[in-house]
């Protein structure tokens, strides 16, 4: 049975507004923070694997590559959250007014930036080689 | 009464009836990961040595190894849910859809249990 024509997603015809992006950007921190969580149970499994295979771990994470990636899912992590809690408050049926929403995705966006380079600093000695 | 129109129902689209669970679970474990994520980072954060000995003796402790197990479940169980609607949005050749969520499901499942029993050994201090 032939398909019907679909009207297409409201973002292939909406002009664009930089709320957009901020919307898109939970997607793309989405994916990546989902990437994150593998990362998290390879390190747990070489936590259990022992001293060794913990040492090797700590090596993959100290070198540069790996770094930048943990500071891209650092601040993944901290817009994600926000922007997340920021979802939640539209959710309630709260915050929707274009100024407050603007508002709140600037601030998300400024803040995941500047905590996620900070939580970043911080576990960079947790995780890697040093 | 049913709200679909006649000919939604004739061409077999529109609500697939199932979209309310996976939106509410979603944000469940959103809420549940805005602390258990804090939870995670700020003590790694905290933990300041990337020393062995202080990476297990904190993951041991009885409280830490249950939210690092809740933690992996959730996370998985959130991602899922999140890559499916993404999924849902790109990938519109409908087998091909079901292939990739399907792959996505079995392996966010096989890695959270994975990453639960890896906890658990660290817990009960079973080396592999």
């Amino acid at each position: 049975m032939a398909q019907p024509e679909r009207p297409l997603s409201p973002f292939m015809n909406y002009r664009w507004q930089y709320t957009n992006t901020l919307s898109i950007l939970h997607r793309l921190t989405g994916i990546l923070l989902s990437l994150g969580f593998l990362l998290l149970v390879y390190w747990l499994t070489a936590v259990a694997a022992g001293p060794e295979s913990y040492q090797n771990a700590r090596e993959v994470f100290g070198s540069t590559a790996a770094q930048l990636v943990l500071l891209g899912i650092s601040v993944s992590f901290c817009y994600h959250l926000l922007n997340g809690i920021r979802h939640l408050f539209f959710d309630f049926g709260r915050g929707f007014e274009l100024k407050t929403a603007r508002a709140s995705g600037r601030a998300a966006a400024a803040a995941a930036v500047v905590l996620g380079t900070v939580f970043w600093l911080l576990l960079r000695h947790s995780l890697g080689g040093a | 009464m049913s709200l679909r129109s006649p000919l939604g129902t004739a061409l077999g689209t529109g609500s697939a009836k199932g979209g309310t669970s996976h939106w509410y679970a979603q944000r469940i474990t959103a809420v549940a990961l805005v602390v258990l994520g804090l939870w995670f980072l700020i003590s790694l954060a905290m933990l300041g040595s990337s020393d062995y000995e202080a990476v297990v003796r904190w993951l041991r402790s009885p409280v830490n190894s249950t939210l690092a197990v809740i933690f992996v479940a959730v996370s998985a169980y959130h991602s899922v849910l999140g890559l499916q609607v993404i999924l849902e949005d790109y990938v519109s050749h409908k087998n091909s859809r079901v292939v990739v969520l399907t792959l996505v499901k079995f392996m966010f499942t096989f890695a959270a249990v994975f990453g639960v029993l890896a906890v658990l050994r660290t817990a009960f201090g079973v080396s592999a």
